[in-house]
């Protein structure tokens, strides 16, 4: 059905697909590292705003509980232990990218249509009014994977695999009104113990080899060059 | 025939009306620096000054140096005449779309960096240069959020879009969202303001538009001037009536003409004031990292486009 | 009447080619007959392709002559008669430049006739492959203009650089032709004839269709220059005499967009929506490159070549979007943009060969090609720099002239991409539109830059601050021109009313919308949806610039201007040297597009070599180095292979034709 036709909740429901959309974008764009954490914190927000319309409209209060384990986690724990470690690291200088700015960013709007052309016949499937956001989310999945692979510090590529996390918690919730309780704390516990893991290994990384760019990794390999 | 009438008077409020806008701002400005500052209506002293002073050429200029301000002027007037102001449903509103008014504005940009680039300057040479480079990168931007609008509206014509709005009920579009932020980049750009230009620079290194007028004095200046202050109106009407079409009149009848002129009178007011907050909130960036500013502003007109095609088609 | 009209272009050309080698010993002769011919082989040109589009007539003729079992077949067509005035107008300017413009070659090392002999046999050959109505005849038209126009790019052989840029547009020209060959095969093959008649009625299943399509999308597209075909372009229009490349470049490229046209839209038929994506595709990349490296050239004539590669590009796109249109069902939208780019065609030839006659006429009158050594020729070349500016207005796309209405109506097309229900394309047609914005933006800063530097200022060089004006005839064909370009500005209504016979020819529907509310007005599809006054533009402009003068010059008071020297900051006496050059004012744009071209750039600071330092820009093409040198270096490597054949020894050769023999009695008795 048309955007005319539909209650001015759902309406919100999309414009917050989109700026969270657009909350991916700027993780793309952002140099500097403390910025970047601040922006995941945003995307956060924008996801609690998100889960409690969904709440609020589809009377199911367990998706309340999940909006606030959204809010505690990835808005709060998350980006407070993260810039913890920025702050130990002493790593707040800017943050290189591979390939240019300009091309990631049009990489991550071809991402985009991609996503929409993938998830045509999908859509079909959900029953809500709120299902063209399976495209936006599989989209936000997809520019934190190249997040992760066109950023040379760890930190960086952390948060992108974090707002992948991020992408598929959204589908969940537009798409199906939330995933299953026991999946969804299986879920957050799994970040939770990632982010701690990853600030272990980074201490580790960095007394290893003397510096967070993933790029010094390339010395390990078997044939000697 | 009532219309055309309608239309000359708009076309005249406009036209009168722009200086007062560029006042506002400045006096905005100056308030928010703790400085005194010239009282709105300074601009209007201000082109009168500048048309009774004597006009001193340079040598090394050529006739389009002389008729320039005159063509710019020309063209912006009838651009402005274009823009629905007051009341939609005006006859000049068919003579041109959206496209053909970045056309008109276009033409103008083309005969100010000519006219830059004719007193064989290093200056003049400087600013159309930068003038063009800007101008380029802004259109694919610009284009791209009209189109995000027309998409929705079926229509590029302006009179059509804002009565599409009005007929009706508020919708919440998240296309019109990012294309609303992306416009407000590009017309900040367009207009030569903080953060893109600075509209009351001094220093000739610094300086994007006011190198292209460097060698002008007199009437020429004084419409160059003008011309400015009514590219700047015609940006801050559009944006106005666009995303807040609210108040405009759709009939002819006194009564809503007037509500039309206040309501658009509040909204400039408001949209002058944030301007000037923005212009003294940030600093003028240097000229290569316009494009990445400009390349913001096309993702967000993109990402509007993606989102009507995505979220708002079913 | 038309039809007799149109044969007298054909041999007016054949006999301005041909009947000067009997004056060959007065070049003032030569002259007057060729030229004199020729423009009147264009005037018949324009009344019989005009009388033909704006009658709607189609006229077949077959003439005896030709194969046994295929006489020749030719067709006149609105198709054909829109294209016929296109090469008629041109080649009327043309005849009126041409006797001034050739003087300069009087005293030359060539002859002058040979120059007047391929010109007419070139145009002949042009009105012939507009005519041709079978793939013989219109095979041998085709070879007919390629040949002639390699001799008219060759024709200063003196130079090195010019032989070579012969060679490789003969050679692209050889290859082109033969996919052009290959793609009518295809169509034969099904038909069961050669005659377009035949090659129409034929059922060619979808697979053979497309690749049909795609021989003929690379032939023509090698003859037009599109990305990454283009490369002869910028090789060849630099060296050939500017009336030839004004030509070329005019008409010419308009003869291979008639051909993708006639095969696509006449012969093919059922067109697939897949074609259309390709075209957009290809259109939108050749555009926005073409205007990239026109950005780079400070060669006036190269610079302009490239910039028949960003509008043939245009027209590519407008093209493209009607073939999505029609495979996918929208009859009208697809006439919409097939109108969009056949006007892009009639803007195309006549601003750039403005530019060109403009530009031959800086050439011959100030000496200097180079940009960079130009300047301040407004006022040794008035009316040349008026026609010039109006040339470089409609090219920037600028309102009210004509260049504006054909993007206008490109635009348009690619905005009701939101009528097709697939969300894809919907999405990226509209990216195609931005990158076309960009063009055009990018097309207006280059030409600026061109103006700016070449007529404004003050002159970088002695020869160019002596020049002077040309003579009357090359100023008449231009001033014309320019009238042209504003009058198909300012009446969009009139053109489009008759472009609509051309769409009507080949789609189901016409679009009657666009001119349904008058002369006025320009609506495509609806007066809501959009709407186009280009008169009640001209008149409002005019009437802003009356009242401001009006106001400013009150009748009882003088308003003196005094001239005095440019502001200098206080350092003293401007010089040329200190203005800004071509390669000075597309330095941002070099730097933030920077990957699109190889650079190559040296500072060497001043030392005991050289005392003044020393600074080198060289821009090539990546395609020239990525694809074309590759290819060349491959295929000469492979020859050197089987060049080891050739032994030389008599005695190999005679075994070669002994192991042949008894190979073929082997084969033989099995």
């Amino acid at each position: 059905m048309a955007l005319t036709q539909l209650p001015l909740t759902e309406q919100l429901v999309l414009t917050l697909a989109a700026l969270i959309l657009f909350s991916s974008f700027l993780l793309l764009a952002q140099a500097r590292i403390v910025s970047l954490i601040h922006t995941f914190a945003w995307q956060g927000i924008l996801l609690f705003a998100v889960t409690c319309l969904m709440a609020a409209t589809s009377g199911r209060p367990h998706l309340f509980i999940s909006a606030a384990m959204t809010l505690a986690l990835k808005v709060f724990f998350i980006p407070w232990q993260l810039r913890r470690l920025v702050v130990k690291l002493d790593i707040r200088r800017e943050v290189e990218t591979v390939g240019g700015p300009s091309l990631v960013m049009i990489a991550g709007g071809a991402l985009v249509l991609f996503s929409y052309y993938v998830v045509l016949p999908i859509r079909e499937l959900s029953f809500l009014a709120t299902r063209n956001t399976i495209a936006i989310s599989l989209a936000v999945v997809l520019i934190g994977m190249l997040m992760i692979i066109t950023r040379r510090k760890a930190v960086a590529q952390v948060i992108g695999f974090m707002s992948m996390e991020n992408g598929l918690f959204f589908a969940a919730v537009s798409a199906t009104y939330g995933m299953p309780m026991v999946v969804e704390l299986g879920i957050a516990f799994d970040v939770l113990v990632a982010a701690i893991l990853f600030g272990i290994f980074f201490f580790q990384l960095r007394a290893g080899i003397g510096s967070l760019d993933v790029d010094h990794l390339n010395r390990l390999h078997e044939v000697d060059r | 025939m009532k219309g055309w009438i309608l239309a000359f008077v708009q076309t005249g409020l406009f036209v009168f009306g722009a200086p007062l806008l560029a006042g506002w701002v400045k006096w905005i400005k100056c308030r928010l620096q703790s400085r005194q500052g010239p009282p709105p209506w300074q601009p209007y002293r201000d082109l009168r000054r500048l048309f009774n002073k004597e006009v001193v050429i340079a040598e090394s200029s050529s006739t389009i140096f002389r008729i320039a301000p005159y063509l710019i002027f020309s063209v912006t007037v009838l651009a402005s005449s274009v823009v629905p102001m007051v009341a939609i449903g005006l006859p000049t509103s068919a003579i041109a779309d959206v496209i053909v008014l970045v056309g008109f504005l276009a033409l103008a940009r083309f005969f100010l960096a000519l006219a830059g680039m004719d007193a064989g300057t290093a200056f003049g040479g400087m600013g159309s240069s930068r003038e063009v480079t800007i101008a380029s990168l802004a259109e694919p931007a610009m284009l791209m959020g009209v189109f995000t609008l027309a998409m929705t509206v079926n229509s590029t014509n302006l009179a059509s879009m804002i009565g599409f709005l009005l007929n009706h009920p508020f919708q919440l579009y998240p296309s019109f969202v990012f294309a609303a932020m992306g416009l407000v980049l590009v017309a900040v750009a367009e207009t030569g303001r903080i953060p893109v230009d600075n509209p009351a620079t001094h220093l000739e290194l610094t300086m994007v538009h006011e190198a292209m007028i460097l060698e002008y004095s007199g009437r020429y200046l004084a419409l160059m001037e003008w011309g400015a202050m009514l590219k700047l109106m015609i940006y801050g009407v559009l944006l106005a009536n666009l995303f807040c079409p609210w108040g405009v009149a759709v009939d002819f009848a006194p009564l809503p003409l007037v509500a039309g002129l206040a309501a658009l009178t509040g909204k400039l007011l408001v949209l002058g004031t944030a301007l000037a907050v923005a212009e003294t909130g940030l600093a003028k960036m240097r000229l290569f990292r316009v494009p990445q500013y400009l390349g913001l502003a096309f993702i967000l007109c993109l990402l509007g486009m993606l989102s009507h095609v995505i979220l708002e088609v079913s | 009447m038309f039809w007799n009209l149109a044969c007298l272009a054909v041999v007016a050309a054949l006999a301005s080619g041909l009947l000067p080698v009997f004056f060959s010993r007065s070049d003032a002769a030569v002259r007057t007959v060729a030229f004199g011919l020729l423009g009147l082989s264009g005037l018949a040109g324009i009344l019989g392709g005009g009388g033909a589009l704006l009658g709607g007539l189609t006229i077949t003729r077959v003439l005896p002559v030709g194969l046994p079992w295929l006489h020749s077949h030719l067709r006149l067509d609105p198709l054909a008669g829109f294209f016929l005035l296109l090469v008629g107008l041109v080649t009327l300017v043309a005849a009126m430049y041409g006797p001034a413009y050739v003087r300069q070659y009087e005293e030359g090392p060539q002859p002058l006739l040979p120059l007047t002999l391929f010109t007419g046999l070139f145009v002949a050959g042009m009105n012939l492959v507009l005519l041709a109505a079978d793939a013989f005849s219109f095979m041998i038209a085709w070879e007919l203009m390629s040949v002639t126009s390699y001799f008219l790019v060759a024709y200063q052989h003196q130079h090195e650089t010019h032989r070579r840029a012969a060679f490789i547009y003969l050679l692209m020209a050889q290859v082109g032709g033969l996919f052009i060959l290959l793609g009518f095969g295809v169509l034969a093959g099904f038909g069961g004839g050669f005659d377009f008649a035949a090659m129409t009625a034929a059922q060619v299943p979808a697979k053979w269709a497309t690749i049909a399509f795609l021989l003929a999308f690379i032939g023509f597209g090698m003859k037009a220059g599109v990305v990454p075909l283009h490369v002869w372009l910028p090789q060849a229009h630099p060296v050939a005499p500017s009336h030839i490349s004004a030509l070329m470049s005019g008409v010419m490229l308009k003869v291979a967009v008639y051909g993708f046209i006639r095969f696509v839209y006449d012969l093919l038929g059922t067109i697939h929506w897949q074609w259309g994506g390709l075209a957009l595709f290809v259109g939108s990349a050749s555009a926005v490159l073409g205007v990239l490296y026109a950005l780079m050239q400070h060669d006036l004539k190269r610079l302009l070549a490239y910039h028949s590669v960003e509008n043939i590009g245009i027209i590519y796109v407008g093209l493209g979007l009607s073939m999505i249109f029609a495979g996918t069902g929208h009859p009208q939208l697809a006439a919409l943009g097939l109108i969009a780019a056949l006007y892009h065609c009639l803007n195309h030839a006549l601003f750039k060969s403005l530019l060109f006659f403009g530009a031959g006429s800086i050439l011959q009158q100030s000496g200097e090609h180079d940009l960079n050594r130009m300047g301040g020729l407004i006022r040794r070349m008035p009316v040349t720099a008026v026609c010039f500016l109006i040339g470089c207005i409609s090219i920037s796309a600028l309102p009210p002239f004509n260049g504006f209405v054909s993007e206008w109506l490109t635009f348009q097309a690619a905005l009701q991409g939101t009528a097709l229900k697939s969300g894809v394309l919907g999405a990226l047609i509209p990216v195609a539109a931005a990158v076309l914005a960009l063009t055009g933006a990018l097309a207006a800063a280059c030409f600026v830059k061109v103006f700016g530097v070449c007529f404004l200022g003050l002159s970088r060089s002695e020869r160019c601050s002596t020049a002077t004006e040309t003579a009357r005839g090359p100023l008449l064909g231009q001033v014309l021109l320019g009238l042209l370009c504003l009058l198909f500005g300012v009446l969009p209504t009139w053109t489009v009313g008759h472009l609509e016979t051309v769409a009507r020819q080949f789609l189901p529907e016409g679009m009657p919308e666009a001119t349904a509310q008058g002369w006025l007005w320009l609506t495509p599809i609806s007066p809501r949806v959009a709407s186009y006054g280009a008169p009640l533009v001209l008149f409002g402009i005019g009437l802003a610039w009356l009242l401001a003068w009006l106001w400013l010059h009150p009748p009882h008071r003088k308003m003196p201007v005094r001239v005095g020297p440019a502001w200098d900051c206080g350092f003293g006496p401007l010089n040329a040297r200190m203005q800004y050059t071509a390669t000075a004012f597309t330095m941002p744009i070099r730097r933030i597009f920077g990957p699109v071209w190889p650079i190559r750039e040296h500072f060497r600071p001043a030392s005991a070599e050289e005392p003044r330092g020393r600074y080198d820009l060289h821009i090539d093409d990546w395609v020239w180095l990525k694809v074309y040198q590759p290819i060349g270096r491959l295929l000469l490597a492979t020859a050197r292979r089987l060049a080891l054949i050739q032994g030389g020894n008599i005695r190999t050769y005679l075994a070669y034709s002994f192991f042949t023999l008894l190979f073929l009695l082997l084969v033989v008795s099995l």
